[in-house]
């Protein structure tokens, strides 16, 4: 630690003023303050409440919380590799892993490339410091894709949100929309027959330097909220498989184990609302619960939150604490809304299986108005008590 | 005065660029979102709105005088409908296709906020000519945003220019996809916003 201290220390003065290497200021800032802590505190006179725990701090935590999905999402790439290609006794699991993990590295690389391309030009042209947002929706962007998204699509649907989503709105912490969920809303209707459209979507289908196998033209794969969509009432995969995740899906979504992982650390640590998170799934559970009791949806309240990015979203994007609602009350509206809206976009519209992306960024919109709402009426409230 | 002086050339150029209904009055948005889905519709659109602009502006310009102030919006009403009801009756004679395409649009060319906007603020207190160049400016301005709009739409969208293959066969045999969003209304939002960012960003003094 030591040494890597000395050695920022050695190299600093190239990216000062008038230094060689001025240009990629924004680039040592950031790896700077990504390695340590930054030790500039606010001059005398100001009041500030200070804490160790800065973003980019806050921001590992939810990078390493993701960590057990993405690994997890890895694993069943290949394994549905395996499965598709009926070669499953011939698969090993370090096989099996490795396959996945060459077929999703690319989009991880290029999601980052393009994501933090952009993100440290504008703090260079604009002069400021670099944000360390895009850390986490960098990680996010490539677990919500099906595993056969053209890496081009990415790059552009990457570029278009990191800049319309985010940067047009000032950077980190100004968003209104939750910038991973809008490359993948942006890939979704911009090329929805790669996102959704035929079923060949969901499992990589050729062999990776000498791993997986290659799979038969004809064959195609949906994930079992697609199966329902196009009318099935029963599913083919058994709700063991659902929970542990060995079903088809976007490459991070389908292990609810996993991602069960992930909100126990994120909520130890404080980092996410447990009201957000406790919500959604009140509100999915009981509009799946209602919709099966009316008939509408062969899926039971279990299976509408295990089912899906369901509990992907739930965890470690409703909660994302830019775009949700910020008071206190209003984080059970919003939490219960999205999974209302989400499980009712799968059971009432056909056209969309998944209903997660849309729910979310509705509730993002709405946001503010949920808290305007609330700071309002704490607001009256305290002046009725002052009268009196 | 001259036939281009000085005020009559800052009446016909002005609004191609500093003084652009569009991206710096931000008016007629609606119909460039409509219409603009190809380039030929938003091509025909721009020209009927620049013949409207330029000849209401030049009627009421000409009867400005005898215009009883308090009933003068529902003259001009009558003036554009009247105008309005001609480029659509020619439309649908000379290019069915395209009228179809344009729908109501045409005919909602009566709401345009640049029309109304030039014959209250322009052609009641101007005479004639500078009028008629005023009117054709900003029909002018209006179907440049409306093109570069419908360009890349189209271009994005569907590949196609005018209706003719311009994206190789190539390309798709390599993966690329046309971008569905292109042909929805929300994109032509974002591209006019570009328009606007690129246009104040060359332009400084508009901020």
């Amino acid at each position: 630690m030591n040494s890597l201290r000395k050695y920022f220390d050695k190299i600093k003065p190239n990216f000062e003023e008038g230094g060689k290497l001025h240009a990629f200021r924004s680039l040592y800032d950031g790896f700077e303050t990504f390695a340590f802590v930054p030790n500039t505190t606010s001059g005398v006179g100001s009041v500030n409440v200070h804490d160790a725990i800065d973003s980019k701090r806050i921001m590992s935590l939810v990078v390493i919380a993701l960590v057990p999905a993405l690994l997890f999402g890895m694993y069943n790439v290949g394994y549905q590799n395996a499965l598709a290609a009926g070669q499953l006794e011939n698969a090993t699991f370090w096989g099996m892993f490795f396959f996945g993990f060459l077929a999703v590295l690319p989009k991880l690389i290029v999601s980052y490339v393009v994501g933090l391309g952009i993100e440290f030009t504008v703090a260079q042209w604009k002069n400021e410091e670099i944000q360390e947002g895009f850390l986490v929706s960098g990680i996010i962007i490539p677990m919500i894709v099906p595993v056969n998204t053209p890496l081009w699509m990415l790059a552009i649907a990457v570029a278009f949100s990191v800049i319309f989503a985010k940067e047009i709105f000032g950077g980190t912490g100004m968003n209104i929309l939750n910038v991973a969920l809008v490359t993948r809303a942006f890939l979704f209707f911009s090329y929805p027959s790669s996102m959704t459209g035929d079923d060949t979507v969901w499992v990589a289908q050729n062999a990776i330097c000498g791993l997986g196998f290659n799979v038969p033209d004809t064959f195609s794969a949906a994930t079992p909220l697609g199966e329902i969509a196009a009318g099935a009432t029963a599913l083919s995969t058994s709700m063991f498989d659902q929970v542990v995740g060995l079903i088809p899906g976007s490459i991070g979504e389908t292990s609810v184990i996993a991602i069960a992982l992930g909100a126990c650390l994120l909520l130890l640590t404080g980092v996410a609302s447990w009201k957000i998170m406790l919500s959604v799934f009140v509100g999915g559970g009981l509009t799946g619960w209602f919709y099966n009791a009316l008939g509408l949806s062969p899926l039971d309240a279990c299976q509408h939150i295990v089912l899906g990015g369901f509990c992907f979203g739930a965890v470690f994007m409703a909660t994302d604490p830019v775009t949700s609602a910020r008071t206190e009350g209003g984080k059970w509206i919003y939490g219960f809304l999205i999974g209302f809206v989400a499980v009712t976009v799968r059971v009432l519209n056909p056209g969309y299986p998944e209903g997660m992306m849309l729910a979310i960024l509705l509730m993002n919109v709405f946001a503010p108005l949920i808290d305007y709402g609330f700071v309002n009426a704490n607001i009256s409230k305290r002046a009725k008590r002052a009268k009196i | 005065m001259s036939i281009l002086s000085k005020a009559n050339k800052e009446a016909l150029t002005s609004p191609l660029n500093l003084n652009n209904p569009v991206v710096v009055q931000v008016l007629g948005i609606c119909s460039a979102l409509a219409v603009t889905a190809q380039l030929e519709p938003a091509i025909v659109m721009g020209l009927s709105v620049t013949i409207i602009t330029a000849f209401s502006n030049l009627i009421i310009s000409i009867i400005r005088n005898s215009i009883p102030n308090r009933i003068r919006i529902i003259v001009q009403l009558v003036v554009v409908a009247a105008l309005v009801t001609i480029v659509s009756q020619v439309l649908k004679a000379f290019a069915y296709d395209v009228s179809v395409q344009l729908s109501v649009y045409v005919g909602l060319i009566i709401t345009n906020c640049i029309l109304m906007g030039r014959l209250e603020a322009f052609a009641m207190m101007n005479k004639p000519w500078p009028s008629f160049l005023d009117g054709i400016g900003n029909g002018i301005g209006y179907a440049i945003i409306l093109v570069i709009v419908g360009f890349f739409r189209e271009l994005l969208g569907a590949g196609t220019l005018l209706g003719y293959q311009v994206v190789p066969q190539w390309c798709y045999d390599h993966g690329y996809v046309n971008n569905g969003m292109m042909t929805m209304p929300a994109m032509s939002l974002i591209l006019v916003g570009c328009v606007i960012w690129a246009h104040r960003a060359y332009n400084k003094e508009l901020n």
